[in-house]
This record gives C-alpha cells, structure tokens and sequence, in this order.
C-alpha cells in the first residue's frame, strides 16, 4: 500500500532534529492526501460513533493520535527485534498496552468524557488505521519518519472527527462545543444526534470532497 | 447479576441495538464486504462463529482476572485471544473447505481488527452476563451483523444496475444507505420493553 519507506533507504542513523523535508512529506500526506477517514476510509466506527458533540470528537481524535504515535515509535524501535510470523500479534500487543494507558487517563482527566466515549476507548486498540500504519509503515521505517507519520494520520483522523462532530451538534442540538449558535427559536435537527445522521453526515463530507476532485480534475 | 432472559438479549443485540446500524461496531467489513450477497453470507458465518468462541473465552478470562485481581489486563488478554481464536477459524476453514478458505481469502484476518468481536467480549464483562446470556449476546450480535451485511448487499447488487451520478459511486452511496437502513431499525427500538 505505501511505498514511501523505499525514498529513505539507509535512514537509520541519528534521528533528525526537527522534521526534515522526507519527514514533512510523510506528514502531510497523512494529513490530506491519504486521510485516514475521507480517503483511505478506514476506522471509521468511532468516528460515527462518538461524534454526536465537537468536545467528544476531537477527545476520541486525540486519543487515538496518542495511541497511534506512541505505538508506531515502539514499533519503529522494535522492528527488527520482531519476527515476522508473530509480528501482527506483537503490533496488537504493544497497541493494547497504550489504549490500556489511554484509558485510564481519560478516566483521570474527565470522568464526563470517559463516560460519553464509552466502550470506544477500549476499542481504539481495533481501529484499523494503527494497526495498518503499524504494519505498512512504522515496521519498515525508522523512528523519525515513523512518529511524523503517525502524527499526520492522527492528526487527519482527529480533524475528521472534528469535521463531523462540529456538523452533527451544531444541527442536532443548536451549539458548538457547548455554545449556543442559534437563536431560541431554533428547532434542532434530531436526526443529526441518532445513529442516522452520523452515516448522512459522513456520506455528505465524501460527496462534497468528490465534488472538488471531480471539478479539479475537470479544470486541469 | 443481570437478570434479562437470553431471547430478550438476542433480540436486543440482533434487532434493537443492531451492532452495525445502531452501535456503529463492524463498519469496515461493512461497507468492505457488502458488495456480493454470498461473500456476505459467508463473512457474516465467521463472524457469529469467532464471536461465539472468543465470547467464551472472554468469559473465562474475566473469571480468571477476577480472581488474581488484575482487571488492566482485560483488553490485551481479550485481544490476544481473538486473535488467536481467528487464527483457529482460518486453518479450520482452510483444512475443510479450501474453496470457502479462497474465498473468504482475506476477510479472516480482518476480523481481528473488527471491533465488534472485541465488543462483545467488553460489553458481556460490563454488563455482567452469565454464560448462557453471554452466548446469545453473541449469537444476537453476529446474527444481526449477518442480517446488517445480507440488506445491505442486497441493495448493492441492485444499485450496481442503477444509473447514479459520478459523484456518489462507492462509498458515500453505501453510507447513505445504511443511514437510511439505521432510520429504519429504529423502528424496532419499541421491542424491547
């Protein structure tokens, strides 16, 4: 799936400082050009799930940004420690150890946001993305690359769950982030905060974005 | 303890609480999957039967923890033994029935990464199941994971025949849909009370 690990061969030196322009490339595109939830539409049940308010979205966003940079710098250490029969088994271990950790931060941190999110923290350790960026990039690359990595997909996941948290509460419940947007005698969208609405949602970010690459691509 | 009887708790996995439609669990198989009616007759099989067996396991294991006192190891204990538990479906599936084991082909390992087996196994310990509701919590769930993927494919195979614009092909049609099959499961919300 991703051949960027074959641009950076013999990497595996002193970490660069800051992120250089290899570093910066790999960023980004998980950022946008692969989007975890827009393009490559992977581990997309917690975005439906938990995005019914913008607080909870960008909370699941982060979590899962924690998870996926920390497992994917162990994983970049361990690489070649690992045998490759057992390696799957290995990745899932490490991640559970930080979704483990995740967990009871959350549980620290906000009792009222451990309750909304629910049973979805625990399941970050089956999201699709860190597994996949585990096994298609941190486990072929080195640690600098791989933490830039990870930080661009989380990155694009959380701005994902942000983009359909902000849509879903400001119609289905007249705020943003807690705040009035409305005036009272605005008649909220129910359907935006039933499980619905979050597939309606989601379905309308992809058309909008198809939209623009179809007419980019109709103006070149 | 929880008291409800096990029709109630399949019911309210498979009709009321569908995983797919109501809970978002097992999305990506969802929309992977669905494309084919007997893929996903096929995928929906292993599912119930790697929910029933990891289902059992996670019963143990709770057990298990309980007793040495450990409950920070669920989630790495539950997930090391659905792996394992998957692992045992594919080489049972591959000795038995290689044409279903091609396939399936790479759907099985998938479902290692389907959160909606690990959730069964988290949701029975939160809700303190016996065995006997445990297992048709996981029938319940997989059965109606089964039926989510079979309506779904269902309308794909169909939709494949019909002229939509070019903006809507793939996935933005399919979510579309299934939020309007999630509207419509909510008409079962009145049975369970």
């Amino acid at each position: 799936m991703s051949e960027i690990h074959c641009g950076a061969p013999g990497h595996a030196g002193p970490e660069p400082a800051g992120p250089d322009a290899a570093g910066m490339d790999v960023f980004l595109k998980g950022l946008w050009k692969e989007n975890p939830v827009f393009v490559v539409l992977l581990g997309l049940c917690p975005v439906l799930a938990v995005t019914n308010s913008v607080i909870n979205g960008i909370a699941m966003g982060l979590a899962s940004t924690f998870v996926l940079i920390m497992s994917s710098m162990i994983v970049s250490l361990v690489r070649r420690l690992i045998p490759n029969e057992i390696r799957i088994a290995a990745f899932i271990l490490i991640i559970a150890t930080f979704v483990t950790v995740v967990d009871y931060l959350i549980q620290a941190i906000s009792l009222d946001i451990y309750r909304a999110l629910g049973a979805f923290i625990a399941l970050i350790v089956v999201n699709c993305n860190i597994l996949g960026r585990a096994e298609a990039f941190a486990s072929k690359n080195p640690v600098g690359l791989s933490v830039a990595d990870a930080a661009g997909v989380g990155l694009g996941f959380t701005i994902a769950c942000f983009a359909l948290g902000a849509v879903r509460e400001v119609l289905g419940n007249g705020t943003f982030a807690g705040l009035r947007v409305f005036g009272p005698e605005f008649e909220p969208w129910t359907i935006m905060a039933l499980p619905g609405g979050a597939f309606f949602v989601l379905a309308s970010w992809l058309l909008l974005f198809n939209w623009m690459r179809e007419r980019k691509a109709a103006s070149v | 303890m929880n008291t409800a009887t096990p029709l109630q708790i399949f019911i309210d996995a498979a009709l009321i609480n569908n995983f797919v439609l109501a809970m978002f669990l097992g999305i990506c198989p969802f929309l992977g999957v669905s494309s084919r009616t007997d893929t996903a007759v096929r995928m929906g099989a292993a599912v119930i039967f790697v929910m029933l067996v990891s289902s059992l396991c996670a019963f143990g294991i709770h057990k298990a923890l309980l007793a040495i006192d450990a409950p920070y190891l669920h989630l790495i204990s539950y997930i090391v033994v659905i792996a394992s538990a998957v692992q045992l479906v594919e080489m049972f599936i591959k000795k038995f029935s290689p044409a279903l084991f091609r396939a399936l082909g790479i759907f099985l390992p998938l479902i290692t990464t389907n959160c909606a087996v690990l959730a069964v196994a988290l949701f029975q310990t939160s809700r303190e199941y016996n065995m006997v509701q445990a297992l048709s919590f996981a029938f319940g769930a997989g059965a109606g994971f089964t039926l989510a993927l079979l309506i779904m494919s269902g309308i794909r195979e169909r939709l494949d025949l019909a002229d939509t614009p070019s903006i809507v092909k793939g996935a933005a049609l399919t979510l579309m849909i299934a939020g309007v099959l999630s509207l419509g499961f909510m008409g079962f919300a009145g049975m369970g009370r």
